[in-house]
């Protein structure tokens, strides 16, 4: 990517379109990533609700899977997924 | 260098309001079209510490900018202060006297070896009986207006009255006002 | 308004900055109050009470919090205004060169007081002087008249090249003394600073936008050119609304200097504020002995008038520049390096001599004054002259 010259910018260093977080895929930053049985998930959504990057997908009330795309692999979900449930493992990246 | 401003260094003590009579009498000179500087000389000042204000009045505009050094009139607001080094400092043979005082011209000038023009005004007597308190600066402009001629008093009782009002009471404003025509009646000269 | 018919008014320093204040109406002023500055914020508080502004007036707890809110309201479109001296400005530090960062046009009125320690209420420039690599535009005027002035023209200045704007004063010696201002007609301040019209404004609602994100390796140093080139620009700027103010009213302010019978000097001095004043008084005195001297103010310091330094001091034998502050860098004042650097090219250059004078507020007066011209005169026949001297402190 060709950075812009200061005579491109916007003036004041802001930055115009907000918000700009979702272009930046922080997918790649990752080593492992969350798989999900869906045998075993009750949708109880607390995985959903402590993912710090909201990269677990949900719709009509059920979790659907995750945003790989911004997702960084830190395995908070499948740490709080409940102990009798686990139904989220953490699984290494293939190239 | 020649003299261009007519100087004017007032002596008093915190509270009895040296830097409001200097401020009363700038502007009051203002309005009869002279330049002006009214300005104090802080200190860590307290109720009771000695104070010093100044006025510069000229025709022109007024660049220099420090303390008046040789005055050419000098307000006493309370005659202790004539004890004190500070206030003999720079007088010359012309430097006109207006000081607050219960003694007559007379003996003010023998107790205090004054050689120069004098008057003198009970300006505390005048505050306490018409004001409720000594506040000695507004009755002593009514002496410097009488003693200089540096005004007409109508013009100066208008301005003082002008500027009294917007800051307080009405009976405040007249107990002033009245102060000051009575100092300006009751000075004497010497 | 007719052009030079002023409406003559007694008023302190302060009084001066508060009625200018009151009269440019601004959207929001945070500030915090702070010996000798006190009387602008209290003043204008009054105003608020009273209902003579439309203001929306922050009383913030402190100094760093009253630009801060500054900022804040700055950056949603606001019209901007705070008030200021020493320790509040050195407590302002770190919001600065955030104000200027993001190019907010916030006006500050200053009022030049000593910085502690020891403990110090009186005039001197060390504060500012401490702020002057901070962004911001910085003006020293020498009296209450000039002061109002300046703070009208600093709002259109500010305002178009977006840049936070300070104007000077000398604390007690202007902000506590009154003199004769020539104020203007409510209508004719508004008319000439118009509306603000932002760079971008955050409670844009339809055009969302973040405001101060984190700025690294990659694009840190685009901005800072970028805001190097508002500063550039306002050396440009500035001038032109000077005149179109002294034009449209009549006033008769310099820009960034004023020469002061310079005509056919041999040797000057450069001084700032109130002290160039006096500096003026006792030339004229020096000229009627025959003596070929000059002053030179200096009355805006960022951005920095090299040209015309250069231009008006350039042909001289001899020059001394007054500083009302230390560097502490062992080489004088911190206008007396820099006017030396604007002169270090020049073919054929001045000899260059610098005072600190006046800290904490000390008295300048004629003796001081003519006691500079002596020296300055000395150098010019050949005289060595120490790279700096103290005038009116006690050996």
């Amino acid at each position: 990517m060709k950075l812009k010259s200061w005579k491109e910018l916007p003036e004041g260093a802001i930055i115009p379109g907000s918000p700009t977080s979702g272009e930046v895929k922080t997918g790649d930053w990752r080593t492992q990533k969350p798989v999900i049985d869906f045998n075993k998930c009750t949708h109880c959504h607390l995985c959903w609700l402590y993912c710090p990057d909201t990269s677990v997908l949900t719709e009509n009330g059920k979790i659907t899977g995750f945003d790989y795309d911004h997702c960084k692999g830190c395995g908070i979900c499948a740490e709080v997924c409940p102990p009798r449930i686990k139904a989220i493992t953490m699984v290494k990246e293939e190239l | 260098m020649a003299k261009k401003y007519l100087e004017i260094r007032w002596h008093g003590r915190g509270g009895m309001g040296a830097k409001t009579g200097a401020l009363l009498l700038g502007e009051a000179m203002m309005q009869q079209g002279k330049y002006i500087q009214a300005f104090p000389e802080y200190g860590p000042e307290r109720r009771g510490a000695p104070v010093t204000a100044y006025n510069r009045i000229a025709d022109e505009p007024i660049r220099i900018h420090y303390g008046i050094k040789s005055p050419d009139v000098i307000m006493i607001l309370d005659p202790t202060l004539l004890n004190t080094e500070k206030v003999w400092l720079g007088i010359r043979e012309d430097t006109v006297f207006i000081v607050n005082s219960g003694l007559s011209p007379e003996e003010l000038k023998k107790k205090f070896n004054i050689k120069n023009k004098l008057f003198v005004v009970n300006a505390t007597q005048i505050s306490e009986s018409i004001i409720g308190r000594n506040l000695p600066n507004t009755p002593m402009l009514g002496a410097f207006v009488k003693a200089t001629g540096a005004l007409p008093f109508d013009a100066f009782l208008k301005s003082v009255e002008e500027r009294l009002r917007m800051k307080y009471k009405e009976d405040i404003v007249e107990k002033n006002l009245k102060a000051i025509k009575k100092a300006y009646e009751e000075v004497k000269e010497a | 308004m007719e052009k030079g018919k002023f409406i003559k008014m007694a008023l302190t320093g302060n009084e001066a900055y508060a009625y200018a204040m009151k009269q440019i109406n601004p959207d929001v002023v945070a500030a915090y109050p702070i010996t000798p500055a006190t009387e602008i914020v209290q003043i204008f508080s009054k105003y608020v009470a009273d209902g003579l502004v439309d203001t929306e007036f922050v009383p913030v707890e402190s100094e760093h919090s009253a630009l801060s809110a500054c900022v804040g309201a700055s950056v949603a479109g606001a019209r901007v205004m705070t008030g200021t001296s020493s320790q509040g400005l050195a407590l302002m530090h770190e919001i600065l060169y955030i104000a200027a960062g993001l190019r907010l046009p916030i006006v500050m009125a200053v009022v030049n007081r000593a910085l502690s320690a020891p403990i110090n209420i009186h005039g001197d420039q060390s504060d500012t002087m401490g702020s002057r690599d901070s962004g911001w535009i910085q003006v020293y005027t020498e009296n209450a008249d000039e002061a109002y002035h300046s703070v009208i023209m600093a709002i259109k200045i500010a305002e178009t090249v977006n840049l936070p704007a300070m104007v000077m004063l000398d604390g007690f010696i202007i902000s506590h003394e009154m003199e004769v201002v020539n104020t203007l007609p409510d209508e004719a301040v508004r008319e000439f600073i118009g509306d603000r019209k932002p760079l971008y404004n955050l409670f844009d609602f339809d055009n969302p936008i973040t405001v101060g994100p984190l700025d690294l390796q990659d694009y840190y140093f685009e901005h800072k050119r970028q805001q190097m080139e508002a500063m550039f620009n306002a050396k440009k700027v500035i001038p032109e609304i000077v005149k179109e103010y002294n034009e449209k009213f009549g006033t008769d302010i310099p820009a960034f200097v004023e020469p002061y019978r310079l005509e056919d000097a041999e040797y000057a001095v450069v001084a700032m504020s109130s002290a160039a004043g006096t500096m003026k008084e006792v030339i004229d005195a020096w000229r009627e002995r025959g003596e070929k001297v000059g002053l030179l103010r200096l009355r805006i310091t960022r951005p920095f008038p090299y040209e015309e330094l250069r231009k008006y001091l350039g042909g001289l034998k001899a020059v001394g520049v007054m500083d009302r502050a230390e560097s502490h860098s062992t080489q004088g004042g911190p206008m007396l390096q820099e006017i030396k650097a604007a002169l270090y090219d020049l073919e054929t250059r001045p000899k260059v001599t610098g005072f600190v004078f006046g800290l904490g507020g000390r008295d300048f007066d004629d003796e001081q004054a003519n006691k500079i011209l002596e020296m300055v005169k000395e150098l010019k026949d050949g005289k060595e002259l120490p790279l700096y001297s103290f005038i009116g402190v006690r050996e």
